[in-house]
């Protein structure tokens, strides 16, 4: 291979390359599809997705909507954070209701203390993105968060009922994305497929990304649930042998209110972060959700059902 | 600065592929005590012997009832030095493709054999398609050395085969490490049961492999992606050619030249969201802005003046055909995806098939079927911007899709 220098001004950060892949993602999806939309839950991947797909259009307004689907069960911080992005960045958002959904009764409410709406998404999910003839539908899925992700494509091919097949998935070679589909179908499109749990917090820190405050430490009521500490709110209902506790906790991944775990941490600073995730030897979704533990194929079985 | 390296890795689980791999990211602490737990869960339960490592990469359920590997998995692990992307691909010849698809971005190769049974066919396939795909770096473990008694007469015995039969092939940088996955000899740290091998331990070996220089640093190559028009009061006449560098370099100032229309114009200033740069190289994703007003869209390709990419319509290439439902045969329509543009391409010839075990060409082939390679003829709708694949993996591979379906349906390397 001809090469013309070899000084360290050719060389890339793992962060530079992995944004530059992740740009190039943003914009071959704005260049080849019609409405896109970018699911945007206030959560710290999406917060990083967004930062991304800003950059990859500098000097430009971001080409496309942000959608956040809305169970209801939200942390108070979480939707403060994102009204305060979409203003900051004028940003057009769609929101998915979950209750509306329940209330129309095209979703049955699993109810009970602490219920997960986790499933009950996906249909309002699919039905958001038929409404709005959204043919592509950016999320912030990593491959290491799970090992079904981990086989999932860059572009993720869904069929008319919005299923996943995994056995059926389109080769995916170099930087060519086949984006093609019919009417009615989409794509999933994962910019930062690549990046690890400590990616995205080394990249929160050098490009100074905001989050909302629930990833720092801070202090806050909370019972124990599955071996997790859940946070009290008001969709949190405490059971007769349950013990509220005040402990000083943050969030590694934020969902649902009721199936989101907090863990013990100290951490109030993204550098103080950083340290504990390089420290850490458990998976951040097996440490805080519920939803993940269903089975060894929960993820596999949702996402062929159209989950994010 | 850490560095990011992308490698593939072939194989079955019988050569220790797994095992390998597993110890790379248990010693590099990228295996968490949730994920491990839950495969040693699995692996009691499948009534295994010890902890099957392969449930980590094998995520899906058909794979874990099977116990086998069917599609490409990716797996991370860094060191302080560099952050690795492994795609562990199946070895076995029915899933050529999807060794194809993990090789197509990899910067190294790691191919396995076992000390015992030495090159087999399957190392010689993975070794063609690694050559193929212009892997630049090829890594052979000859594992399982401790059931040879880590005999170094063994190990050069496979050496020796092995350099002999890459001699064929086109092979940048080839690396020998005799290893035991299993008890974790010369995988991290050098191994005292091999005083007679003088080279790096694996992890050691990929931290150092130097790939800085496997870029096309020369031709300067800018598919363009996309046009950044702002309209806004901040910025009411910019104009910004957005995408990745496929090759060289660009500077402001450079003289350029815009193909298909072969207008020139100089590079005003190459912008980022952080800010303008002085160069851009592969693989940095920028935004560039010309001096003059001229007609530029997505799919134009901007070059220098004196260093173009062939503008052509008849395109000589090897391809991995990748369907089961159709096959490639001349007369074949089909769509092909090259850099930002896409056009529609027909099969003028197919010259012949690779037999990929043996590297016989049979000539006599009418089609090529599910995991079959070959070298065609295709001319095109809409003239292409290439280089030989061999030069740039960037501007010499394309893709085919089939109308029918929007399937996938081929990798092509333009010769």
């Amino acid at each position: 291979m001809p090469s013309r220098s070899d000084t360290p001004h050719y060389r890339l950060s793992h962060l530079r390359a992995l944004e530059a892949e992740a740009i190039h993602i943003v914009r071959e999806v704005a260049a080849t599809f019609e409405h896109p939309v970018l699911l945007f839950s206030g959560g710290k991947d999406s917060a990083v997705m967004l930062h991304v797909a800003r950059k990859a259009f500098w000097p430009c307004a971001l080409p496309f909507a942000v959608m956040h689907i809305d169970t209801g069960h939200n942390f108070e911080e979480v939707l403060a954070f994102r009204d305060a992005e979409v203003e900051r960045h004028r940003l057009r958002l769609v929101v998915a209701s979950v209750p509306d959904a329940i209330t129309a009764g095209t979703v049955h409410d699993p109810g009970g203390p602490g219920a997960s709406r986790n499933r009950i998404q996906t249909p309002v999910l699919l039905d958001a993105i038929e409404r709005n003839g959204f043919d592509a539908v950016f999320g912030g899925a990593r491959r290491d968060e799970e090992k079904a992700r981990a086989k999932e494509r860059v572009f993720s091919f869904r069929d008319e009922f919005g299923q996943w097949d995994p056995k059926n998935q389109r080769p995916e070679l170099w930087n060519l994305y086949n984006g093609r589909h019919h009417k009615g179908e989409h794509i999933r499109v994962f910019p930062l497929s690549n990046w690890t749990e400590l990616d995205v917090w080394q990249y929160i820190g050098s490009e100074e990304v905001r989050l909302p405050p629930l990833y720092f430490a801070h202090q806050r009521e909370v019972v124990q649930r599955d071996g997790m500490w859940i946070g009290l709110t008001r969709h949190i209902t405490v059971g007769s042998d349950e013990t509220v506790q005040t402990r000083t906790v943050r969030f590694r991944t934020v969902g649902d209110a009721t199936g989101t775990g907090a863990v013990d941490s100290e951490a109030t600073t993204v550098e103080e972060v950083i340290a504990e995730v390089a420290a850490t030897r458990v998976t951040e979704r097996g440490a805080t959700r519920a939803d993940d533990r269903i089975s060894e194929a929960g993820m596999e079985d949702r996402k062929r059902e159209g989950y994010f | 600065m850490t560095e990011l390296l992308r490698l593939a890795t072939a194989g079955s689980v019988d050569d220790g592929k797994s095992t390998l791999i597993g110890r790379l990211l248990y010693d590099s602490k990228a295996i968490f005590e949730d994920q491990l737990a839950a495969v040693e869960a699995t692996s009691a339960r499948m009534g295994a012997e010890y902890t099957n490592l392969a449930l980590l990469t094998d995520g899906l359920r058909a794979e874990r009832e099977q116990g086998i590997t069917i599609d490409v998995a990716y797996r991370y692990f860094a060191t302080p030095r560099r952050k690795f992307i492994i795609a562990d691909t199946p070895g076995h010849i029915q899933y050529t493709r999807n060794m194809v698809t993990g090789a197509s971005t990899a910067d190294l190769a790691l191919i396995l054999v076992d000390a015992r049974k030495g090159i087999v066919e399957q190392s010689r396939r993975h070794a063609f398609l690694a050559s193929l795909l212009q892997i630049p770096h090829l890594v052979l473990c000859v594992n399982k050395m401790d059931l040879v008694d880590w005999s170094q007469a063994r190990f050069d015995e496979i050496v020796d085969e092995f350099r002999n039969f890459a001699a064929k092939l086109d092979v940048g940088d080839l690396t020998f490490v005799p290893v035991s996955a299993l008890h974790g000899d010369n995988i991290v740290t050098r191994s005292e049961r091999s005083p007679w091998y003088d080279g790096a331990s694996l992890l050691h070996h990929l931290e150092q492999v130097h790939i800085l220089s496997d870029r096309n640093l020369i031709d300067a190559r800018f598919p363009v992606q996309y046009v950044l028009r702002p309209y806004s009061a901040e910025h009411p006449d910019y104009r910004g050619y957005a995408g990745t560098v496929a090759g060289g370099g660009f500077k402001p100032g450079d003289e350029v030249l815009v193909l298909p229309s072969g207008f020139t114009s100089t590079v005003r200033s190459i912008d980022t969201a952080d800010g303008p740069v002085d160069e851009a190289f592969a693989p940095m994703s920028v935004s560039i802005t010309l001096n003059d007003d001229i007609d530029v869209s997505r799919g134009d390709m901007i070059c220098r003046p004196h260093n173009q990419p062939r503008m052509t319509q008849d395109v000589e290439a090897m391809v991995c055909w990748m369907s089961d439902v159709t096959s490639l045969a001349p007369r074949s329509k089909l769509t092909i995806q090259h850099t930002t543009r896409t056009a529609r391409a027909l099969v003028r010839d197919l010259q012949y098939r690779l037999d990929v075990n043996t590297l016989h060409r049979d000539e006599e082939t009418s089609s090529l079927g599910l995991n079959e390679i070959g070298r065609v003829t295709l001319r095109t709708t809409l003239p292409l911007f290439c280089d030989e694949y061999r030069r740039n993996r960037a501007t010499g591979s394309f893709i085919l899709i089939d109308e029918s379906n929007n399937s996938t349906v081929a990798a092509g390397m333009i010769l």
